[in-house]
């Protein structure tokens, strides 16, 4: 059993650490390749561009996010505005009415519940060459657009994907996405000079038009439309980029229980897109998404339950050691040196040196996507470690949940996790 | 453009990255057998202070035949480092890789318990009993519950009267002297633990209550400062 175990171990951190080298020689590879830009930039050509905000019961957050949009450095003319309020059953349509002599601005009503539906109401409707979305709980940075249509340069990039970061973090387990959030700015990037990205993000990843005359409109996709599009795309050979400095804010769940819902569903939408697409996997045809970005999220979610299980093996051990030691002599809770310090009884096994390495290697990559969306600045460091810690105890519990799901067939639903959100909220 | 061009890299780059991953594992195998060695060191260390101080009480014994028995005899030191050396062995058997340094450290520690309990036995025929022995059998070829059990026992015992002397034998080490032991003492793997006090033996796992019971000179032969410590059970 404790060989098996260790076998599993060493396979599992072997795959982990591979796929840790492999971004950081990419890093070296293109580092020169990464942009980020601080100062306002002119295009040649402003394109024209319409953004769809599907919204459901965001009364409260909708301004801002329109808002942002308006604020975009970039010309009115060429940048349409298209809400969709999906059903919402609080002020969301009353707010809306606000907008209604804003010519940049059209409202729709979309009763039909789904995200993937408001956002096809949106791509009813445009006129533009491009078409992006975004979530009505985030918030654009004024250059983001400008910046991310340069990638459009390339005629073969078919969307771009932005930066999300969390908007002013207030308490530990924001912070903790934070850095989260960081160290997937990182593996994004990472994964965008692979041909890899298997999410373009609901906060304002925009597309070409054609992306959806090409491969159709969004689908229901386990409340997961953002990554089944790319994977449609991916399978269909369009190219995403990621753009490192445009700047999406969003609204970051505050608590444990909002994290854990938001979170089982990303996972639950991954596993089943990705088990939809299986098709994809290990064909060279396909490229990165196939040979590397989705076996290695499998091996993401296998690798973190089973060291779940580990640690609880481990934890068995020490605690049975303990119970006989009760059951001989009675308790003792200090009984001599217990904080005594030996070099011998220091763990030296192979697995402690590989584990240590693997989370350097994590550290590196959070740290060099820090870099990279943010530049050279000092940070508060503290974020990493809890991040770690929290993320080690609770990041277990929703993948085995979504795994769970996914093996159940029992749906997570945005509008149900939007729901919870508001009244948590009130 | 970007993308086009490392596709083309695509599986150079796959090798590479193996052989670097490869090389951090044999970094990560390398640093561990690295601390494994400094480990073997220390406890040869141990090992050999141990031997030089069991020689160098034997000669002190011979060579004083007329030796005061209030005298230090240099054996107050030989319980506690016995111990330190059997922690060592026992942590090394679950840990290392490769236990076969262990276990001949294991064989040679034997044969240095034997010495020292036989040294013991002769103070004590001398100087009258002062320094109890306990022997204590115990195995490590199947998973025995109660030897870990007897294991605290003893440890808690031995911190609570110091004058006692508990040498541990592994049933499975394969040492001559130590089969000798078990034919005298009529050990049987089929009764693990065992304890031999007083040249009484009991088997299967007993209690520290129990031991007292068993052998209530214990407490009577150990010297009266150290019998103040509080008792392990009120």
């Amino acid at each position: 059993m404790a060989l098996f175990l260790n076998i599993i171990f060493y396979i599992l951190t072997f795959l982990a650490i591979y796929v840790q080298v492999f971004f950081l020689v990419t890093f070296f590879e293109n580092r020169k390749k990464i942009v980020i830009r601080t100062k306002d930039i002119e295009l040649e050509h402003y394109p024209s561009v319409t953004i769809i905000v599907p919204c459901y019961n965001e009364e409260n957050t909708v301004g801002n996010t329109i808002n942002s949009l308006s604020a975009l450095n970039y010309p009115k003319d060429k940048l349409n505005i298209i809400v969709v309020d999906n059903a919402s059953k609080d002020g969301t349509w009353d707010v809306l009415q606000n907008y209604t002599d804003n010519p940049q601005i059209k409202i729709f009503q979309e009763i039909k519940v789904g995200k993937h539906n408001a956002l096809n109401k949106g791509l009813e409707n445009i006129t533009t060459d491009f078409v992006g979305c975004l979530d009505a709980d985030s918030t654009v940075h004024p250059e983001a657009l400008k910046r991310i249509m340069t990638y459009f340069s390339n005629p073969k990039t078919m969307a771009v994907a932005p930066s999300i970061v969390v908007n002013n973090p207030k308490n530990l387990i924001q912070y903790a996405q934070r850095a989260e959030y960081d160290m997937a700015h990182y593996n994004k990037k990472m994964l965008a000079f692979l041909g890899g990205i298997h999410v373009t993000p609901g906060p304002f990843s925009i597309f070409r038009k054609e992306v959806f005359e090409q491969i159709g409109i969004y689908k229901k996709a386990h409340h997961t439309e953002d990554q089944e599009i790319a994977l449609r795309m991916q399978k269909n050979g369009l190219q995403i980029d990621h753009a490192p400095d445009a700047y999406v804010y969003t609204n970051s769940p505050s608590s444990v229980p909002k994290l854990y819902r938001q979170r089982v569903r990303w996972i639950y939408g991954f596993i089943r897109n990705a088990l939809d697409y299986r098709e994809l996997f290990f064909k060279p045809k396909y490229g990165s998404i196939g040979i590397f970005t989705l076996p290695s999220g499998f091996i993401s979610v296998i690798g973190t339950i089973f060291l779940l299980f580990f640690s609880f093996v481990q934890l068995y051990t020490v605690i049975a050691r303990k119970i006989l030691q009760t059951q001989a002599v009675g308790f003792h809770i200090i009984n001599g040196k217990v904080f005594s310090f030996d070099f011998f009884t220091l763990d030296s096994r192979t697995f402690v040196f590989v584990s240590i390495m693997l989370y350097i290697l994590v550290i590196i990559g959070l740290l060099n996507g820090r870099r990279m969306i943010h530049g050279r600045k000092k940070y508060i460091w503290w974020d990493i470690p809890v991040f770690i810690i929290i993320y080690m105890f609770i990041a277990p519990i929703w993948l085995l949940k979504a795994v769970w799901n996914a093996v159940t067939s029992k749906e997570a639903s945005w509008a149900k996790e939007r729901d919870y959100l508001i009244k948590s909220n009130n | 453009m970007e993308i086009e061009n490392n596709k083309k890299n695509d599986w150079m780059k796959y090798v590479v990255v193996l052989v670097i991953t490869l090389g951090l594992f044999a970094v990560a195998g390398g640093l561990s057998n690295f601390f494994t060695n400094k480990k073997v060191e220390t406890m040869q260390e141990v090992q050999n202070k141990l031997a030089t101080d069991i020689l160098s009480s034997e000669t002190q014994f011979s060579l004083l035949s007329e030796l005061s028995c209030g005298q230090d005899d240099g054996s107050e030191n030989l319980s506690g480092e016995l111990s330190d050396m059997a922690s060592k062995i026992d942590y090394s058997e679950n840990n290392f890789k490769d236990n076969s340094v262990a276990t001949e450290l294991k064989r040679y520690y034997t044969i240095l318990e034997i010495k020292d309990f036989i040294l013991t036995k002769k103070i004590n025929q001398r100087c009258g009993n002062k320094r109890v022995p306990i022997l204590y059998f115990y195995t490590t070829a199947e998973n025995c519950t109660e030897c870990t059990k007897q294991g605290f026992v003893l440890t808690e015992l031995r911190k609570k009267y110091p004058d006692l002397k508990v040498y541990s034998f592994d049933y499975s080490t394969d040492v001559s002297a130590l089969t000798a032991l078990l034919k005298i003492y009529k050990i049987s793997d089929k009764e693990l633990p065992a304890l031999v006090i007083d040249e009484n033996k009991a088997t299967g796992f007993k209690s520290v209550e129990d031991i007292k019971k068993l052998y209530p000179n214990i407490i009577k032969l150990l010297p009266k400062d150290t019998t103040k410590i509080i008792p392990v059970k009120k």
